[in-house]
């Protein structure tokens, strides 16, 4: 039954994929419109579409052919502004993967400690109410300030970002640690880090690395946005930058990649998610 | 008295009064001792407290008065010298039965190598029947072994006391006679002294030497010791043809239908919770003559050897 159900589902996705590839091919047909009055943007957009016999959204042919190009060299460097797309998207992940480990770095262990103490997390939580609803965007001027360095900034965005689904998930996690196994650790005379390492860690870690996974999602969200403010590289650069080039080909292509990579990461954070999963 | 292994003196648990109410004694006055060696069974209404009387012998929870001392030292938290075996099974899902049991056995040891401590874990593994189960984790093992790793855990430790919660509550009547079973021959190899929380009378008649009867909740008390004057070599198939047998199960259940609660309600004239009495229900029906047989249960328990110990263990 479900392999039969899997082909189903993957002849279905295909066709839902061929009627949405046709209505954008049929809507960016040529067509013979009215000639455009602003000799201006005529001249930006090229002779053809601004004549109204090419459409000025390009359509699915010149995307895949566009995406076929980028692909096959996605590593080119032809000064600042010209960069392949591989090295574009290795900007935003390593910024997303700075960020993100330094969130690691002080949720996971701060969770733990909220997790544990009553006291701890009665005293941090008025605090984590008010930073967590604060969209991350809203430190980059103080962050650009203060830092003094684009690129870090960015950095100092998607660490703020990340850092509360991860923060709460722990303390969540390890505050409902079931008692019982406490209780063994208890009677087994464990030692608090070997309680923390052996019990409290493992038994929850799939709610950790439930935070882990939204955290990364978000994350990878907010690089888009924080790039674009700051410009320079990234593949939130690249978007705003062939925005400004007016080449939409090029921006959906990019939007296709955030999409891949999003999902690369969600999946990988799925993998780890269901290798520290236990059936009880 | 000189010779007891464990002193339980005037224990109480008051716990704090919700606004505006009067706080609860659940029990109070517990006075009883306990031999090495010795089988002790608690049964009691839910509610009289056994679970944190045996909480409290545990480390896990404590009394609001009284003492407990055990081997000459007073208990004031958890110890490696007294086992649990948890009434659900508490394993931690993410180990392995073996990984489980070597958890144990490295807190107890935490100077033995890895090899060492999973050939000790193997060991009590095969003790409970689990030879081949090592590998597996709790999720693909039944109840009935699940707990069985709990009581492997339990013994890998040598703790000088084993407490165990109520742990074949949640088992079928099949299982819970084969491990029932297993407990008696593991505990009479390695002489044992275990503490065990029980609704179960016959498990209690099966199990015990001494049976604590606990009256109802709240102030509840030990209203009486009932001394298990059955042969100990007594096994499930054989224990109800005892003449003896059906005098201590009929003392058992009426005290638990009627008594439990008339005693809560008027204790009789002459009860002293320093020393509840003990009675013999057992030597009522018994061809034998008391005296010898007085004689024979109190000699019993004393029957410890260095070397039957050590058959077992390591």
């Amino acid at each position: 039954m479900p392999k039969s159900r899997n082909l189903a589902a993957a002849l279905l996705s295909l066709a839902i994929f061929a009627v949405f590839v046709g209505a954008w091919h049929i809507a960016t047909l040529p067509t013979a419109g009215t000639v455009m009055a602003d000799t201006e943007y005529a001249k930006l957009l090229g002779t053809e579409a601004a004549g109204g016999q090419k459409s000025t959204v390009p359509g699915p042919k010149e995307v895949a052919l566009n995406m076929w190009k980028q692909l096959k060299d996605p590593f080119y460097v032809r000064g600042t502004n010209d960069q392949g797309i591989g090295i574009q998207l290795a900007y935003s992940l390593a910024r997303v993967g700075a960020g993100f480990v330094l969130a690691a770095l002080v949720a996971i262990p701060l969770g733990f400690l909220i997790g544990m103490s009553p006291l701890i997390h009665q005293a941090l939580n008025p605090f984590i109410q008010i930073l967590k609803p604060i969209s991350p965007l809203a430190w980059m001027p103080l962050a650009l300030y203060t830092i003094k360095d684009s690129a870090t900034s960015s950095i100092f965005v998607i660490f703020v970002c990340s850092i509360w689904p991860m923060l709460i998930n722990t303390a969540y996690g390890v505050a409902s640690v079931r008692k019982d196994w406490l209780n063994v650790a208890k009677t087994l005379e464990v030692g608090a880090l070997r309680k923390a390492f052996t019990v409290i860690l493992p038994a929850a870690a799939p709610t950790i690395t439930t935070g882990m996974r939204i955290s990364m999602g978000i994350a990878w969200l907010v690089i888009v946005a924080a790039e674009m403010l700051v410009g320079g590289t990234g593949i939130g650069y690249f978007v705003w930058n062939e925005w400004n080039n007016l080449s939409l080909t090029n921006v959906i292509f990019a939007i296709i990649m955030i999409g891949i990579v999003g999902m690369l990461l969600d999946f990988a954070f799925g993998r780890l998610q269901k290798l520290v999963t236990y059936v009880d | 008295m000189d010779s007891a292994f464990l002193k339980v003196e005037g224990l109480k648990k008051v716990f704090p009064a919700p606004k505006g109410k009067p706080s609860l004694t659940v029990f109070e006055d517990i006075h009883f001792t306990m031999v090495r060696g010795e089988f002790v069974c608690i049964v009691g209404h839910s509610g009289c407290g056994k679970t944190t009387i045996l909480n409290v012998l545990a480390g896990l929870d404590t009394a609001s008065d009284g003492v407990v001392i055990m081997d000459g030292r007073e208990i004031s938290g958890p110890s490696l010298d007294r086992g649990v075996v948890f009434q659900g099974h508490a394993l931690m899902p993410w180990l392995t039965a073996r990984a489980n049991v070597a958890f144990a056995v490295k807190s107890r040891w935490p100077e033995y190598g890895a090899t060492q401590v999973n050939e000790i874990a193997d060991r009590h593994l095969e003790m409970v029947g689990l030879g081949g189960a090592g590998d597996k984790k709790p999720s693909e093992l039944s109840g009935g072994m699940k707990q069985r790793v709990g009581i492997a855990r339990a013994f890998a430790i040598q703790p000088k006391m084993l407490l165990l919660d109520e742990p074949f509550g949640a088992l079928d009547a099949l299982t819970r006679g084969t491990i029932q079973e297993e407990l008696t021959r593991i505990v009479q190899a390695t002489h044992q002294t275990v503490f065990m929380i029980t609704h179960d009378v016959d498990e209690a008649i099966l199990l015990a030497d001494k049976i604590l009867l606990m009256s109802n909740g709240p102030q509840a008390r030990i209203a009486e010791i009932v001394v298990n004057t059955l042969p100990r070599d007594r096994t499930r198939y054989t224990i109800h043809k005892d003449p003896q047998y059906y005098p201590i199960r009929n003392h058992l259940v009426d005290f638990l239908v009627s008594r439990s609660k008339s005693f809560s309600e008027q204790p009789p004239a002459d009860y002293d919770p320093k020393a509840p009495p003990e009675v013999r229900p057992g030597m009522v029906a018994a061809e034998v003559p008391p005296i010898v047989a007085r004689a024979e249960a109190e000699a019993r328990p004393v029957a410890v050897t260095a070397a039957n110990v050590i058959n077992l263990r390591h």
